[in-house]
């Protein structure tokens, strides 16, 4: 069953096509890596996922969750490196777009970042603060305030782009876990060895335009 | 401890501390929010907006504060904007809004009423100048401010850690950062009777600056910041009234104090 289903889909930036007639569904559960060099759309058809404001024709539906579902992964920003927050207070935002008021979570949203830090291994952190983990651990916090938030789907930009090769590997093994536990996944990357070694599907964005691979693995 | 309760004993103290409480905390909550995203200046911005607008209120004979509050309001919009839309750099848009808006306050000053007592209180703060209706004023702002904060603060946290994640979420950030803008405005122009044009944006940075120091999760940040807020207010008041100083003065020195004590504890801390 698709879940995702990209029509027509052209973005424009001020009046330059980045480009056109985007055609792909993303399918329950799967695994699509978007590969292709910088400047030919990547984060722009990221941004359009996420319905963030693009110039665009042609329409990106969702079925069966909303936008708002949609786990996101972002790049990290400069401010959160000496933001005082603890890993439980950074995992639990992700559901702070569901509640209308509160200074209380949930005891459902409480007792799922309780399960999604176990998955994700750094129960053990959750009091620490996010100013004093590795790289690798920040990522992994993120991670799992994107799990947060996410039902069918996680979002991931560059996820590995600033952790060394062990760090990413064990990156990519959760990753790779999720998605076996049924959570598709769409990731942008650099990476193309590592895309063509864990993705279900291939998307390569170019400056002509397209190429969508199915069934690598 | 006898001088104090003394002091306790008139009205115009009393009103003082009320209202000085309920400033020192919304000022801290809403500080925490701005030295976050990085936007400290927007305080120091309007407080200069805030004193153009009390001059030419005093000179026009409109009630000063009742004046300033929707034109500080705008000014605080138009500084978001230029900061989101990014064409210009957020700081030299403060620094040209707020030395602007000073020098048209004083032009007008001079021009009608003179350099009076009048717009000393508002440059430096005074407490003697506190009449009933500011301190109605004052505690009505600070418990709207309180009661946003606890009623959003998972929303505040949220947009303060992340924006972008927080906008895909669902969470209206925009409308948040009207919200923080419009509160700022606020807090600046009442403030500013107690503690001056001059010196009101300190406390709003001061005291999340200082409890950054030592708390590592952003509850603590919060909550640490209005203890600080609080405790910084009441020992510059006691001061301002022992040594007969100006009370937004004698405040500063007392947030500076503090902030170089748990600056340094911090780095004992880290140890």
């Amino acid at each position: 069953m698709s879940i995702i289903k990209v029509k027509n889909l052209s973005a424009y930036y001020e009046s330059r096509r980045v480009f056109e007639n985007l055609n792909f569904d993303v399918q329950d559960g799967d695994y699509l890596c978007i590969i292709g060099e910088n400047g030919t759309g990547k984060t722009t058809l990221m941004k359009l996922l996420l319905g963030l404001d693009v110039k665009h024709t042609g329409n990106v539906k969702f079925e069966g969750f909303t936008k708002k579902e949609i786990g996101w992964l972002p790049q990290k920003t400069q401010h959160q490196a000496d933001f005082p927050a603890s890993v439980k207070e950074i995992v639990m935002s992700g559901f702070a777009g569901r509640n209308f008021l509160g200074l209380f979570y949930g005891k459902n949203q409480k007792q799922q970042a309780t399960k999604n830090m176990d998955i994700l291994g750094i129960a053990d952190i959750a009091e620490m603060s996010f100013t004093e983990l590795s790289g690798g651990q920040q990522q992994k916090v993120l991670l799992c305030r994107a799990l947060c938030a996410a039902k069918r789907v996680l979002l991931l930009d560059e996820p590995a782009s600033s952790l060394d090769s062990a760090a990413a590997d064990e990156l990519y093994a959760l990753i790779k876990k999720l998605n076996q536990n049924g959570l598709a996944i769409i990731m942008i990357t650099h990476d193309i060895a590592r895309a063509e070694r864990e993705a279900k599907n291939i998307l390569t964005l170019s400056h002509g335009g397209y190429e969508y691979e199915k069934g690598v693995k | 401890m006898e001088f104090l309760a003394q002091i306790l004993s008139y009205p115009f103290a009393r009103r003082a501390i009320i209202a000085g409480l309920l400033l020192s905390v919304s000022a801290a909550l809403l500080g925490v929010n701005l030295v976050l995203k990085r936007f400290s200046m927007l305080g120091d911005g309007l407080s200069h907006v805030s004193f153009g607008a009390a001059a030419i209120g005093l000179a026009a004979g409109v009630a000063p504060l009742q004046f300033s509050i929707p034109i500080v309001i705008i000014a605080a919009f138009l500084l978001l904007r230029i900061r989101q839309n990014s064409k210009i750099n957020g700081d030299a848009a403060i620094a040209i809004v707020s030395s602007s808006a000073l020098a048209v306050g004083i032009t007008v000053a001079t021009l009608t009423t003179g350099m009076n007592t009048d717009i000393n209180s508002y440059m430096f703060g005074s407490i003697l100048a506190l009449t009933k209706s500011d301190v109605i004023i004052t505690a009505l702002c600070g418990s709207i401010i309180i009661a946003i904060y606890v009623l959003f603060y998972q929303k505040i946290f949220a947009i303060s850690f992340d924006e972008d994640f927080a906008a895909v979420t669902g969470v209206k950030y925009k409308w948040y950062n009207s919200i923080t803008a419009i509160l700022t405005a606020v807090t600046v122009v009442i403030g500013m009777r107690i503690m001056g044009a001059l010196l009101i944006s300190s406390i709003i940075t001061f005291p999340a600056l200082s409890s950054m120091r030592i708390c590592k999760h952003y509850k603590c940040t919060v909550i640490a910041a209005a203890i600080i807020s609080v405790v910084a207010f009441l020992l510059g008041l006691t001061l301002s009234f022992l040594f007969d100083l100006p009370a937004g003065a004698a405040v500063v020195l007392c947030n500076l104090a503090v902030f170089l004590i748990l600056s340094v504890v911090g780095k004992i801390k880290k140890i």
